[in-house]
């Protein structure tokens, strides 16, 4: 079933209003001084029945913090939420029977124990029938591809068997809402496909999935709406088509260029009609990616303010979501 | 009732497991105690004391379990933080002390290992005989032993949960509790303020449970006893310490390490 063709429900089953969470922070050693950081600062969002909402944004944009509100790991310091119509904070015990959390990166499992073991305790804190116990971690080993591998420690496992995993364990108790922080993160090309065929599985199977991720083409091809979050703000949020048509009035100019230097970049983020330019590095040569409005032909005032840098190809495009993350992300 | 007794039992064996995994880890948790009863042994050869000489391979042996316990207990819960799996623990929908209680009961099974190596490091190289004048009793006071010791180091764990840099409390404890037990030194030896402190910590009756079945004239039960209605005491401070510092750690978010 491809994303067009399924249907949401209409019933919310993540709700967030006005999340507000403040991180006490001390610096020094002597003198001693304690001040606030705002990571989530207003946060609302809802996310229907059978949904793959993304919620993408920098690092330290606040996606993990909110998270780990709406699966009852943090408190907010205000605002409210709730999962399948229950509060996060009064009903935790409740939710966390309902939820599963899955995170990216090499931690979260004992690696001196084998992915069997790994899950059968998992199972039982997670109240899997333990009449059944067996025969779901044979069929979610078989459905993460590491049937045949469960007896070998974690210790040997690469990062994306421990990624499947993560992912097995957080399906152990069948939960009807999924919360996916970067599950590809660091995952090779093939794995992380493989990984985000699965994901999209999920949905296919009746889940509602809540996602965060750096990647916009992982949003762009699996997410139903989007939700982008800078310096703890949702900033923009719609389907991928409606992010991309924020930018769309507009186009994007990209030059191959080889040891460009800050100043040039400055003076080209100066010109009229320059929204937002970045840097991509390539091995030996960089791209530089500027949005500008609509209507400007930009491409030789752009040159002009790269005095001094050798420039190789230059294109320019229709954006993408990356473009407009980069735009939302930047203007934040 | 049975679904926690599952997890507990589950919990046991995967943290047992997991910990006796590093070789490294149990090499240093068999070898500890045997620098303690080296000591020992040469005490009281020195002091023309040589019937006391498997009261000080016992003493050394509760001496490596209360301090493998009380550094471990708090070790494993850092370690699981550094891991990631503290936060996931804690998602899950079981009562939390549920699955910290075998974590810090598996640290002192653990001293089993201790146990053994001490009773043979004295056997074969010193020479001492492991004669015990109740070793049913003995070996069934092993168990209650252990188990409250464990239970001691889940309240002190406790505090690891909440305060990222907690583990420290371990270690703070660690010579304290050897003194004011008698591990060291008889307790009569000490302050009369420090006979009702040892009262109430589960090594002086597990060292006493394990002295009183070795030897004639003891009173093993009631220390076994003792052992049982401390482990049920330690298990309810345990668990209501733990279900404040938890509400504390999600507030102050330090169930991560960042």
């Amino acid at each position: 079933m491809s994303r067009e063709s399924r249907t949401l429900g209409a019933v919310n089953v993540v709700e967030a209003v006005d999340l507000h969470r403040t991180y006490r922070v001390t610096t020094g050693a002597i003198r001693r001084r304690t001040h606030d950081l705002e990571a989530v600062r207003g946060v609302s969002f809802a996310i229907r029945e059978g949904e793959l909402f993304g919620l993408i944004g920098p690092n330290g944009a606040g996606k993990t913090t909110t998270i780990k509100m709406l699966i009852t790991l943090l408190i907010p310091t205000s605002g409210s939420a709730t999962v399948l119509g229950h509060d996060v904070v009064k009903d935790a015990r409740w939710i966390r029977e309902r939820i599963g959390y899955v995170f990216g990166g090499e931690r979260g499992l004992y690696e001196r124990l084998s992915a069997l073991d790994n899950l059968r305790y998992f199972a039982e804190l997670y109240a899997v029938d333990h009449r059944r116990q067996r025969a779901r971690i044979d069929e979610l080993l078989s459905l993460v591809g590491l049937k045949g591998r469960e007896q070998e420690r974690v210790e040997g496992y690469s990062r994306g068997m421990r990624q499947r995993l993560h992912i097995a364990r957080g399906l152990l108790h069948d939960p009807p809402v999924l919360f996916l922080d970067e599950p590809t993160i660091g995952v090779d090309p093939v794995g992380a496909r493989e990984l985000r065929a699965l994901i999209a599985s999920l949905t296919e199977a009746g889940k509602t999935v809540l996602l965060t991720t750096h990647y916009m083409f992982e949003a762009d091809s699996l997410c139903d709406r989007i939700a982008v979050i800078a310096k703890g703000e949702i900033v923009a949020q719609g389907t991928p088509q409606e992010l991309k048509a924020g930018v769309a009035a507009g186009s994007v100019v990209e030059v191959e260029v080889f040891g460009i230097d800050q100043p040039s970049v400055e003076r080209v983020l100066a010109l009229d009609g320059v929204r937002a330019a970045v840097v991509e590095e390539h091995e030996q040569r960089q791209l530089l990616i500027v949005q500008t409005a609509p209507g400007l032909e930009l491409t030789h005032a752009i040159l002009s303010q790269l005095n001094g840098t050798a420039v190789g190809r230059v294109s320019s495009r229709e954006p993408t979501l990356e473009d407009a993350y980069v735009q939302l992300v930047t203007a934040a | 009732m049975t679904r926690i007794a599952r997890i507990v039992a589950l919990g046991l064996l995967i943290h047992v497991k997991h910990l006796s995994r590093n070789a490294f880890d149990v090499m240093a948790t068999t070898i500890w105690p045997l620098v303690y009863a080296t000591l020992a042994y040469f005490m009281f050869r020195a002091g023309s004391q040589p019937e006391a000489l498997l009261l000080a391979s016992l003493g050394a042996t509760v001496m490596g379990i209360w301090s493998i316990t009380t550094v471990g207990a708090a070790d494993a819960i850092q370690r699981q933080r550094w891991a990631g799996v503290l936060e996931l623990l804690v998602a899950a929908p079981t009562p939390f002390w549920a699955v910290l209680l075998p974590i810090t009961i598996a640290t002192s099974t653990i001293g089993i290992y201790a146990l053994v190596s001490t009773l043979l490091w004295g056997r074969f190289l010193f020479g001492i005989p492991l004669h015990l004048e109740q070793p049913v009793i003995f070996v069934l006071a092993i168990p209650p032993t252990i188990v409250s010791i464990g239970l001691l180091g889940f309240v002190m764990a406790s505090v690891v949960v909440r305060f990222r840099a907690g583990w420290a409390v371990g270690n703070m404890f660690e010579y304290p509790v050897w003194l004011v037990t008698g591990l060291l030194v008889p307790v009569a030896l000490l302050p009369g303020w420090a006979e009702p402190i040892s009262w109430l910590l589960a090594p002086t009756w597990g060292m006493r449970a394990l002295r009183d079945a070795a030897f004639t004239g003891g009173a093993p039960l009631f220390d076994i006893a003792m052992c049982v209605v401390l482990s049920v005491a330690y298990t309810v401070i345990g668990a209501v310490l733990l279900g404040q510092f938890l509400q504390s750690a999600r507030r102050r978010a330090t169930l991560s390490l960042t």
